[in-house]
């Protein structure tokens, strides 16, 4: 990976999480057939990011036996490779062996875009009606007459048909969607307005009439159109990238029949009663009880639980919990739907609430502007028949009122905006599901924080490096390499410049520490009572965290003591939302001591340790029935019911899958300090929004009254719509121009410090 | 006048011509990956012009 830069656009800090790569077994049940002995992966490898990385990925993977062809999308940032064969090829190994690390997504994710496809034909539809019909309307306006005009009209008349057709179909559907639901939205003035505006074109083209609106009519769709595309493709855009992050459950597990034989099966289709082996680094796929083997079990993204939990048989396991140190046979205990995730997704149906009340701003302002318009319309005709009697006049001009009220700068005022801030957003590394969530963001008074891997990384830090004999700690940093528990992760950091030292022997001990043999001696490092107890100093014990020693021959030698490490920014992006004025408060699973400490930290007042998931929940409704826009901020499995219980939530990408299923926003970066920017350009787009709507409404009541006299030709209703529109966007845009408050991505601030401050040492 | 009757024909034929162009453009594939052919453009491939 030779240009390619560490922090690049989405580069996630992968290699901090405990991931875990895909097993062959996993990619052949993640891939699917295209026949004839072909079969096709796909793969997210988030660090793909230039012309190198392409390169490089699609001859090395070329090159290996069996693999048909490779090809990188740098858009969706995935790998699609063709194989033949039953082995599976090494590519998730090359890719490794080349920098990149690969994940594996749900295949039911591999749907083409279809509702995609179809705006980008209707636009591309819309696009060439209106500009031929607007070529001929302009000839019409510059003076044809008598059989010309005709002409163009009738040709006019024809183009109209299939844009109506094809791309007016999208609003007709949605409004008449809507209108059998009773209700209102923005589609069916604009369906409305287009189909009366053809009609009359018509009967005047039939008739030799002077006026045609088939440009407006047409022109108008491909403006909306425009807008609705670029939202969708904005919304996409996030969600392929949300889905391309790494697969955190199981997909499958290693079966132990009772002959004997070993049989890889999906997850589906394990039943309680079976007999599973989990290998060190697995996720636990199933509920179960542990039959054989004793491990440390990583349980933060099921409970908040910061530190490791030791296991030995009898104990019980959950779903979704990682597997660290040691191999384990766990009996299934539940099926997977009935396993622990299965009781999140039902406990996060029941709390659906927030959002789901939630009606977007466009929604309400059209159910108040398509009453009006209407009524306005019918009221001119109402007045010209009185006036004149004229009934063919009366329906013209009341036709015209409704062709000028059609809200184009209306329909684009709110997405364009959103358009905008999301891509603002999108740049900074933070992804937006849909438009709703930043209206709903910017209208949050609280924000309440999950703390394991939110607030905190969820991996523990060494806190007293300085007062431990440097030479004790280069001897259990030099240990702790051969471990992945997290805290010899967090020891292994402080590994001595010079060199590994020699071990004739290295053991590791589930459950229970490291042992290694130097010279004659034996050194253990571990926890206090298996390690050792006798103390050569005075100093064991008065720290209670953990208890983590490193021992020579039965003699404790040092101590270490452990804290959750925090999210980068955690401090400063806690002060901004203080002044924003949103009130911080914390909800967890851990325990109140470890609460406390972050909760000191952070400056935060309030906050509830120990919580259950359901007990999230119930914190969150409590203020929400107190009259509070609450934001959930949270990445565990127990998060996942709050995140979907409150008014907004947002994810960080470490999250559990469900869990960024779940929220309105996804950050990729390690900062916490994204959620105060969300906030910011969520706001700043509302004001925006306003005040577009504000302009389309001014625009309305000049234009109106015009319509109203009979003034209206097709020429001052194509130049009043056109340059409304053209105000709205150019509005919308003044959001990229606001001062950019970057997030600062400060590479993992807080371990690089670390090995910084190790060195003289 | 008499112009227009192959003039319009003519000038709505290059329309369809192109939206049609389009159209195949993006069945076939060409607009999945905007990002990646922006970047492979700076590929140098194997395959020399015989000189």
């Amino acid at each position: 990976m030779s240009c390619c830069a560490p922090g690049a656009e989405m580069a996630l800090d992968m290699g901090s999480t405990t991931s875990v790569l895909p097993s062959s077994q996993e990619i052949k049940l993640a891939s699917r057939s295209l026949g004839d002995d072909l079969r096709q992966t796909d793969l997210s490898v988030p660090s793909v990011h230039c012309a190198a990385c392409i390169q490089t990925i699609e001859t090395a993977l070329g090159k290996l036996d069996r693999v048909e062809s490779a090809r990188v999308n740098l858009s969706t940032k995935r790998v699609s490779v063709r194989w033949r064969g039953d082995e599976v090829p090494p590519f998730v190994a090359a890719l490794g062996r080349l920098g990149y690390q690969a994940h594996l997504f749900a295949p039911e994710a591999e749907e083409k875009d279809r509702t995609l496809s179809e705006l980008i034909r209707a636009v591309a539809v819309a696009g060439f009606a209106a500009g031929n019909i607007m070529l001929l309307s302009v000839s019409v306006w510059s003076g044809a007459e008598g059989a010309t005009r005709d002409l163009f009209h009738w040709v006019s008349a024809l183009i109209a048909i299939p844009a109506l057709a094809f791309a007016g179909g999208i609003f007709f559907r949605s409004a008449w969607n809507a209108l059998r639901h009773g209700r209102m939205n923005m589609d069916v003035p604009i369906a409305v307005g287009v189909a009366l505006a053809y009609a009359m074109s018509l009967y005047e083209t039939i008739n030799h009439g002077d006026h045609a609106y088939f440009d407006a009519s047409v022109s108008l769709l491909f403006f909306l159109l425009i807008g609705r595309t670029l939202d969708h493709v904005m919304r996409e855009r996030a969600r392929t990238a949300v889905k391309g992050l790494s697969q955190l459950a199981a997909r499958g597990a290693m079966v132990l029949r009772g002959d004997g034989a070993r049989d890889y099966l999906p997850v589906g289709e394990i039943e309680p009663g079976m007999l599973l082996l989990i290998a060190a680094g697995e996720r636990i796929p199933v509920d179960g009880k542990i039959i054989q083997g004793a491990s440390d079990l990583d349980c933060s993204l099921v409970s908040g639980e910061s530190t490791p939990r030791n296991v030995a048989p009898g104990g019980l396991v959950q779903a979704g919990v990682l597997n660290l140190t040691g191999s384990l046979t766990i009996e299934a205990t539940a099926a997977a739907k009935e396993s622990f995730l299965a009781q999140m997704v039902r406990l996060m149906e029941a709390a659906e609430g927030g959002q789901a009340h939630y009606r977007r701003i466009a929604d309400r302002v059209s159910a108040f502007y398509a009453p009006v318009v209407h009524l306005t319309a019918f009221v001119t005709f109402l007045g010209w028949m009185a006036a004149t009697g004229d009934w063919h006049r009366a329906i013209t001009i009341a036709i015209a009122v409704l062709i000028i009220t059609c809200p184009c700068a209306l329909g684009l005022a709110v997405p364009i905006v959103q358009v905008v801030a999301a891509r603002r957003l999108f740049e900074n590394g933070i992804m937006v599901k849909d438009g709703s969530a930043m209206e709903r963001l910017a209208t949050i008074d609280t924000a309440v924080f999950d703390k394991t891997g939110t607030l905190t990384l969820g991996q523990p830090r060494l806190v007293n490096a300085t007062s431990i004999d440097p030479a004790m700690l280069a001897i259990a940093a030099d240990m702790a390499a051969h471990s992945r528990h997290p805290f010899s992760k967090a020891i292994a950091g402080f590994a001595a410049a010079g060199g590994q030292h020699k071990f004739d022997a290295v053991t590791e001990h589930p459950g229970f520490g490291i042992e290694a043999t130097v010279a004659g001696s034996i050194w253990r490092l571990g926890r206090r009572g298996w390690a050792g107890w006798k103390a050569r100093t005075g100093g064991e014990g008065k720290h209670g965290y953990g208890g983590t020693v490193l021992t020579k021959d039965g003699i404790i030698v040092a101590t270490f003591d452990f804290e959750d490490a925090l999210r980068a920014d955690a401090r400063a992006a806690t002060e901004r939302l203080n002044d924003a004025g949103v009130s911080v408060e914390m909800l967890s699973g851990d325990t109140a001591g470890a609460c406390g400490e972050v909760a000191e930290m952070l400056n935060i007042d309030r906050f509830v340790p120990a919580l259950l998931p359901s007990g999230k929940v119930e914190c969150i409704e409590a203020l929400a029935k107190s009259g509070h826009k609450v934001l959930m901020v949270g990445d565990g499995l127990n998060d996942t019911p709050a995140l979907s219980a409150a008014h907004v939530s947002i994810a960080p990408a470490t999250a559990a899958d469900i869990g960024r299923n779940a929220a309105d926003f996804v950050f990729l970066r390690e900062s916490l300090l994204a959620v105060p920017l969300a906030l910011d350009v969520s706001r700043r787009a509302g004001r925006l929004i306003r005040q577009n709507i504000a302009i389309a409404i001014v625009y309305n009541a000049v234009a109106v009254p015009i319509a109203i006299l009979g003034n209206v030709t097709p020429l001052i209703a194509a130049i009043a719509m056109s340059a409304s529109s053209l105000l709205v966007i150019g509005n919308a845009l003044r959001l990229q121009g606001f001062a950019p408050t970057e997030v600062t991505r400060a590479p993992s601030a807080t371990r690089s410090g670390i090995r910084a401050s190790v060195q003289p040492s | 006048m008499t112009t227009l009757v192959y003039l319009i024909p003519v000038a709505l034929l290059l329309g369809a011509l192109g939206l049609s162009g389009f159209l195949w453009a993006l069945r076939s594939g060409q607009y999945e990956d905007l990002d990646g052919a922006a970047e492979r453009i700076l590929i140098d491939r194997d395959d020399k012009p015989e000189s």
